[in-house]
């Protein structure tokens, strides 16, 4: 069944025609063209497409499409300014922080959230906070370092 | 994944009403649902979401001085609400064992309760608690113990057209403390092999004048230990007590073997985890109880 949906994705409105049945991730992807969010287990466990909603991350393959009107949805595409990117994108960039890549994305909209709500995060604070995104490549440690560099510069 | 027709009500009648009309289930966090609904494990001809039905959300005192969670409160609010948190710290503990961030920012404590999987790490602490359920449906309100929603592995006791609206903590009593603990192989995202919550209040004497015990993954539904609770009740708090406790909680254990341990293994896993788990409401309470 197709709906319209009226939502708000990395600051701009959009008005979509969706089906009932897709999930916020197929929204993304397949009606908006954001396809730097990706599936990757399609069921909650592995974070791959994590975006914020309303500021808190979520697992997009878990929520409804229909879900997402009057709600602020941040995607990996709302990271960087222009050409600029984002300082956690540059700090995994510096650290060597992408091994494949798949799960990046994921990743840095986790952190995102995490630097917000906490500006200077333990380690431990910052491994739980990625503990939903699950890395395939088995390298968390760079990862955590380029959170951590983050941070500690914002001092 | 079957066509259904989304709808949004904004008051709890509304709500009832429209799960009353049939072929339908509640959406609150979806975590468990949508999967459900993408795999075709659950279909519905209409989804049901509560999340805009104040009553299902808010998180409240209650006149007799317990705490009222809504049932589609998130496990992320429920664990930073205040109340929660200073009051019944072993609740907001337990539900950040439920998946990752991602999932508690999402995941209700209602739907942790009613998707009724055995493990569910959000349970034992409100068992031990003893929590109860608010019920709401076509007939009127009901109300009834925690434990007594669950019927067996992704089954309840809710009658067609009933949802869970809340679940009351009762006021926290003087000298109580309670704690949960589960073993799991992974420290995040990964499923309860076995868990235990524990409660006990002690009295003037220094004797434990009540204690709860509740089990999680070692029978179809999470379920209370009467017998470890019977040898708890009228004991002092010892390392000998709590540990005779944790082998009658492994004998009141109905485990199965499956993927993630052998029933055997359960059973080892409960003693040791209701010891530990009394241990540490023994040192809530101001007394070091080292246990195996």
């Amino acid at each position: 069944m197709k709906t319209l949906l009226s939502c708000t994705v990395n600051g701009e409105e959009h008005d979509v025609l969706a089906d009932t049945r897709d999930t916020l991730l197929d929204l993304l992807r397949d009606r908006l063209g954001l396809t730097g969010t990706k599936e990757g287990c399609g069921n909650g466990n592995c974070g791959t497409c994590t975006v914020l909603m309303d500021g808190a991350p979520v697992n997009a393959c878990l929520v409804l499409a229909c879900e997402a009107p009057g709600r602020r949805i941040v995607t990996i595409e709302g990271l960087a300014t222009g050409d600029a990117l984002h300082p956690l994108q540059q700090a995994l960039v510096e650290h060597g922080g992408t091994q494949c890549g798949f799960c990046t994305p994921g990743i840095l909209m986790s952190a995102k959230a995490l630097l917000e709500e906490n500006p200077r995060p333990t380690e431990e604070e910052i491994r739980r906070a990625i503990a939903g995104n699950l890395c395939r490549c088995t390298g968390y440690r760079k990862i955590v370092e380029a959170i951590a560099a983050v941070a500690a510069a914002q001092g | 994944m079957q066509e259904f027709v989304y709808q949004r009500p904004e008051t709890l009648a509304a709500a009832v009403a429209a799960l009353g009309e049939g072929d339908a289930r509640v959406l609150a966090g979806g975590t468990d649902l949508v999967p459900q609904l993408r795999e075709g494990r659950r279909q519905a001809a209409r989804i049901i979401d509560l999340k805009f039905v104040p009553e299902l959300t808010e998180i409240a005192a209650t006149a007799e001085g317990g705490v009222a969670i809504g049932a589609a409160a998130t496990a992320a609010s429920v664990a930073r609400h205040p109340l929660v948190a200073a009051r019944y710290p072993a609740v907001a503990q337990s539900v950040q064992l439920i998946g990752g961030t991602q999932v508690q920012n999402r995941a209700s404590l209602g739907g942790n309760i009613c998707n009724a999987a055995p493990s569910a790490d959000g349970v034992p602490a409100l068992i031990a608690h003893a929590a109860r359920a608010q019920i709401a449906g076509p007939a009127g309100r009901r109300e009834m113990s925690v434990e007594a929603v669950f019927a067996g592995p992704g089954r309840t006791t809710l009658a067609p057209g009933e949802l869970l609206v809340a679940i009351v903590l009762p006021l926290p009593a003087p000298r109580a403390a309670a704690a949960y603990l589960r073993f799991t192989p992974r420290r995040e995202m990964d499923i309860a092999v076995a868990g235990a919550g524990a409660w006990i209040r002690l009295g003037a004497d220094g004797a434990i004048a009540e204690a709860r015990i509740a089990l999680a993954s070692v029978a179809p539904t999470p379920i209370r230990a009467p017998t470890a609770e019977a040898k708890l009740k009228g004991a002092r708090p010892s390392a000998a007590l709590f540990e005779a406790a944790g082998r009658r909680a492994a004998q009141d254990a109905r485990p199965i073997s499956d993927t993630r341990g052998s029933a055997d293994y359960r059973r080892k896993l409960t003693a040791v985890l209701t010891a530990r788990a009394l241990s540490q409401c023994a040192a809530q309470l101001g007394s070091e109880v080292a246990v195996a």
